[in-house]
Order: C-alpha cells, then sequence, then structure tokens
C-alpha cells in the first residue's frame, strides 16, 4: 500500500469509530437533548472524516468535487437538522433530564 | 487502486450499516417524537457515507449523486418534520 493509501485507511477507520461514539450515545444517553448532542457533533465528524477519505480516492477527478460538495453539505445540515429537531422539542415543552431522575 | 483498500473501505460500510441497525432501537422505543426523528436522521447520514464508501470502494462514481441527493432529502424531512410537529401541537 502507497502513503497515500494508509492516509486513506486512517481517515475511514477514524471516521468509523466517531460514527460508533456517535451509535454508542443516540442509544445510551439519557435524555433526547443530550442524544442530539451525539447526533450534532460525533456523528458529523464521523462522516467529515469518512467522506474526506473518500474524496482522497478519487484523485483528480469531478468525483472528488462531488464528495467535496457532499462534505461541505453534511458539515452545514447535519447540525441544523438536530437544532431544528431539539428547537421543536423545545417548544413542546419537552422537560430536559435533571440528576435524579431515572 | 490496491484490493486492500478496497476490502477496508467495504468493511468501514459494513460495520456503518450495522451502526444504522443499532438506531433502528432508538426509533422503535422513541419515547418522544423528537427522540425518532433524531435517530432516523442518524440513519440518513450511515446511509449517505455508505454510498460514498461504496463508490469509492466499486469505483462507480454515479452512486456519489445519489448521495447528494439522499443527503438533500434527509435534511429536508428533518426540518419539515419538526416544523410539522410544532404547528400539529405534537400530533404526527
Amino acid at each position: 500500500m502507497t502513503p497515500l493509501e494508509y492516509l486513506i485507511v486512517l481517515l475511514v477507520a477514524a471516521g468509523v469509530f466517531f460514527s460508533f461514539v456517535a451509535v454508542v450515545g443516540i442509544i445510551r444517553l439519557p435524555d433526547l437533548y443530550a442524544r442530539a448532542h451525539a447526533t450534532s457533533k460525533s456523528d458529523t465528524l464521523g462522516t467529515v472524516l469518512s467522506l474526506a477519505g473518500v474524496a482522497l480516492v478519487f484523485g483528480a477527478d469531478v468525483a472528488t468535487v462531488k464528495t467535496v460538495f457532499l462534505l461541505l453539505f453534511m458539515f452545514i445540515t447535519n447540525p441544523t437538522a438536530a437544532h431544528a429537531i431539539t428547537r421543536a422539542a423545545y417548544d413542546q415543552e419537552i422537560e430536559p433530564w435533571t440528576e435524579g431522575e431515572d | 487502486m490496491g484490493l486492500t483498500l478496497d476490502t477496508a473501505l467495504l468493511g468501514a460500510a459494513v460495520a456503518i450499516v450495522l451502526f444504522a441497525v443499532a438506531l433502528l432501537y432508538r426509533v422503535a422505543r422513541g419515547p418522544t417524537m423528537e427522540d425518532r426523528v433524531i435517530a432516523i436522521n442518524g440513519v440518513g447520514t450511515s446511509t449517505v457515507v455508505v454510498l460514498a464508501l461504496l463508490a469509492a470502494a466499486l469505483d462507480r462514481p454515479a452512486f456519489l449523486d445519489i448521495a447528494i441527493v439522499y443527503a438533500l432529502l434527509n435534511f429536508l424531512a428533518s426540518v419539515a418534520i419538526s416544523k410539522f410537529i410544532v404547528e400539529r401541537g405534537g400530533v404526527l
């Protein structure tokens, strides 16, 4: 394997790791707002790292431009979507989890 | 690109598919509507990443177009549902 391929594997592995952290957060954290925190930060980082690895695979090609566009789009919209959903929950007066509750 | 890189990308795609399946636990369990929407948003994000990884591993750049459309629809669905929840008073 060339050094570039090692870099790609490293980026994709880091992306898979942060996606795993996000999944654990969404399943294990106690309430909606904490889960939104897992999906908006950790999941976004995992997605961006994986897509950066994919962009390096294609080299100088129009596919790279598409992948970088997809990366930037995910980077902006994933936290925005989580914010919109959390705001909807707040407008519905869903109480945040506090210490002492189950 | 060598066989090992393609295998690594396919392995990453398989791992992310398994994560998406794990997220379905939260979709089924809830307890609120918003929990389900957040988990489904995560499943959509995983789908986009899997499509991009498959485009790289199988050398089919056309998959990237599908991934872009899927990302747009995923975002639109999340924002639309969160609007809809508020204006309907939580009935969906």
